[in-house]
């Protein structure tokens, strides 16, 4: 299907999207407003997925990242103790390193992008990809998805360590307790 | 010039290049232009869709509530009130919008939106008859569950925003219910995912049939049970009571909304009433057939042609129409019914009881699929149990209603010259 | 691809209107506002202190936890298209991932982070 002019305006809008809300996170003062800009962050990606005919992905993206990450980044934002004022949440230091660090990182991407010999493959027709992903996910690569899951378990079991001290807690509407995470085993 | 048998619209906007146009889809240089067309015409009748089943859902939920409590609900717009939505919406539209001071107002005012992209975006892959969705998406189901992410954020959002206290906490109640509920719904609708083999929901329709023991409900105990896990997700996911934390009046004067005014309060009101036909869609097209017509294969709506298929068009639709409304009418007279759960009741009863129950059913549901030949002896067997079973439970709940009725009648003597049943024009 | 770009299409212009509609209210809709309009709503008393209170962390560990179920789910759908054909290995391999995580489940009830008090 060639669909020209479409296809490539929704692609930078998705590219500048995802760019533009980056963008916004590293300089946003409010890090609640930066937590927020995520969300744009990740359908920006999602949608270059789509485009690289990764449906499956691309929805996984905005499902895990958007419906999971992004309430958890929020959740821990609004968890911490600086979050009465959240202006000033976000302060910077370092530039000088992190300067260095940029034009470091920059040169090299740049260099790689310049020297490396793209090659233009003719585009694929789309087609289903959750059954290739499931046959991959199942044959070849059952070793590493069989790890992930123990990955999972030991995410889940850490969580539920730092979080120990939640049992026997003030009764919790979700309300008035200021100072309930005070002994959530991090310092917060 | 050939038929149209095409499933979604991109498939219409081919067949309009191809024989209208008699131009080739893949090389046409307009074809883009078709395309947005062919969007938009979706774009502008799933809106209408929503719109006009979110309004009068609203008179018929107000006045069941009437019915339910024993008073007359609205009934002064419109012969018995059927134009009370459009009073309401008209009335929204002249407030004032009102923005607190202490607001975070990018964020306050971006809320309404992402719940409404998020409520919209999920009529994408709802079909609405045999040949009737937006775009037919192969991962339709997981689909689903990502565009509904948005609502959870948007809510999060407003909570967060409106900077008053009842408001977040509504806000981060919500976000955690949402977040909670969604994971028996995707073990749930993992069942049907086993069963069909297909994430598509016309798919997903069509591994079904028309008649109720070719329903995926009754195709086992486990799906039996599965329908049920499904609905109460789908209830707590649609924020409606018994799950209805997040605007708790009683506790929290409106949750989330309580300082938006006007259209953008609107809003929230549209997003939750479209939302019952949302999960009436999902449930239905997972469990009880979709718009499959008894007796008519999908293979011969498609190979119809000029009225007839249009006839089996609407037909298909007014099914799924029918089934989801009967959905609808039972979530809102749950709604009026029971009361409301506790917060620890609340998220106890996802981790505690659905998603054990949920993973339950899908290990029953696979060692169903490996051991039970389809078609055979013992799967008609238990379709039929499961069948009459579900018959049996429609038959308990009419029972029911009737014997708190009478019970009712009995015990207020106002109520005791009033008839069990309305006039039909009375009876929402 | 093209069924992407439709369902962004939709979603545009389902935004779209909803502006418009916002718009047309704020054209229609009085415009008076004092302070007490604009403050927060507290019921009807002076609002005390700013609303920027701080989360329990209970809601993280929700969180956290459907991150995981959520994950969980994503490696079993396609599994579970492909159910058919991976036959009693496939339903193997799957059992194991899930026990993992059911393990997982059980420690968190025992250890009790799905206690809500």
């Amino acid at each position: 299907m060639k669909v020209p002019l479409l296809s490539a305006m929704v692609f930078w809008a998705f590219a500048i999207l995802a760019m533009a809300s980056a963008v916004f996170v590293a300089f946003s003062r409010n890090i609640v407003h930066a937590a927020f800009a995520l969300l744009g962050c990740f359908f920006g990606v999602a949608g270059l997925y789509l485009f690289l005919s990764a449906d499956f992905v691309g929805i996984i993206q905005v499902m895990v990242y958007v419906g999971g990450v992004l309430i958890l980044f929020l959740f821990a934002v609004m968890l911490t103790g600086k979050i009465r004022n959240p202006e000033k949440s976000n302060p910077s230091r370092a530039i000088p390193g992190g300067l260095v660090t940029m034009l470091v990182t920059l040169g090299l991407f740049g260099y790689l992008a310049f020297t490396t010999p793209w090659q233009v493959l003719p585009t694929v027709p789309t087609g289903p990809t959750t059954s290739q992903i499931g046959d991959a996910l199942l044959g070849p690569y059952i070793l590493p998805f069989e790890v992930a899951s123990v990955l999972l378990l030991a995410a889940l079991l850490g969580g539920v360590l730092l979080a120990g001290g939640v049992r026997g807690r003030s009764r919790l509407t979700g309300n008035e307790q200021d100072e309930a995470p005070r002994d959530s085993g991090g310092n917060t | 010039m050939d038929r149209w048998d095409g499933g979604d619209m991109k498939e219409l906007a081919e067949w309009v290049i191809r024989d209208l146009f008699s131009k080739n889809p893949d090389t046409w240089q307009y074809t883009w232009a078709i395309y947005l067309a062919g969007m938009a015409l979706a774009a502008v009748i799933c809106l209408g869709f929503v719109a006009v089943f979110a309004g009068p859902v609203t008179w018929v939920e107000r006045r069941t509530a009437g019915r339910i409590m024993s008073r007359i609900g609205p009934n002064r717009v419109g012969p018995q009130g059927v134009l009370q939505w459009l009073a309401d919406g008209i009335k929204n539209l002249l407030k004032e919008d009102l923005i607190p001071d202490d607001a975070d107002k990018p964020l306050f005012r971006l809320a309404p939106y992402l719940v409404f992209s998020g409520m919209f975006g999920t009529f994408v892959v709802l079909p609405f008859g045999a040949n009737l969705i937006a775009a037919d998406l192969d991962i339709g189901v997981l689909y689903l569950m990502a565009v509904t992410t948005l609502v959870v954020v948007g809510l999060l959002t407003a909570g967060w925003a409106s900077n008053s206290k009842w408001a977040l906490y509504g806000g981060i109640r919500s976000a955690a219910q949402l977040v909670s509920y969604e994971v028996p719904i995707a073990f749930a609708l993992l069942v049907v995912v086993i069963s069909t083999g297909s994430l598509s929901t016309q798919a997903i329709i069509k591994a079904q049939g028309g008649w109720p023991w070719q329903w995926f409900v009754a195709k086992n105990p486990f799906t039996f049970i599965a329908f049920f896990l499904l609905l109460t997700s789908a209830m707590a996911e649609g924020n409606r009571i018994p799950f209805d934390l997040p605007e708790a009046e009683s506790e929290l004067v409106a949750g989330y909304n309580t300082e938006y005014s006007g259209m953008r309060f609107l809003f929230f009101l549209f997003e939750e009433w479209a939302n019952l036909w949302i999960m009436g869609a999902i449930t239905t097209l997972c469990f009880l057939g979709g718009w499959q017509i008894p007796g008519v294969s999908p293979e011969k709506i498609s190979a119809s042609s000029g009225w007839t298929f249009v006839g089996w068009q609407l037909l298909s639709f007014a099914i799924f129409a029918a089934k989801v409304s009967w959905i609808v009418f039972i979530v809102i007279q749950a709604r009026w019914t029971l009361p409301r759960l506790r917060v620890d009741q609340l998220m106890s009863t996802c981790w505690k009881y659905l998603v054990p129950m949920t993973l339950v059913c899908i290990a029953g549901v696979l060692f169903m699929d490996l051991y039970i030949v389809q078609g055979g002896i013992t799967d008609k067997i238990i379709r039929w149990i499961m069948t009459l079973l579900g018959a049996a439970v429609i038959v308990l709940f009419f029972l029911r209603a009737r014997y708190n009725y009478k019970m009712d009648k009995d015990k207020y003597p106002g109520l005791r010259n009033e008839k069990m049943w309305y006039p039909p024009y009375r009876m929402p | 691809m093209l069924s992407y770009e439709a369902i962004l299409l939709l979603i545009v212009l389902g935004i779209a209107i909803s502006v418009v509609f916002v718009l047309i209210s704020k054209f229609l809709g009085p415009k008076n506002p004092n302070a007490r309009k604009k403050s927060v709503y507290e019921c009807g008393a002076e609002p005390q202190g700013s609303a920027r209170k701080r989360f329990p962390v209970k809601f993280y560990m929700i969180a956290l936890l459907f991150l995981l179920f959520d994950i969980e789910a994503v490696f079993l759908y396609p599994w579970a298209k492909l159910f058919r054909e991976l036959g009693f290995l496939g339903f193997v391999e799957m059992g194991i991932f899930m026990l993992v995580l059911i393990v997982g489940l059980i420690y968190a009830w025992r250890k009790g982070a799905l206690e809500w008090e």
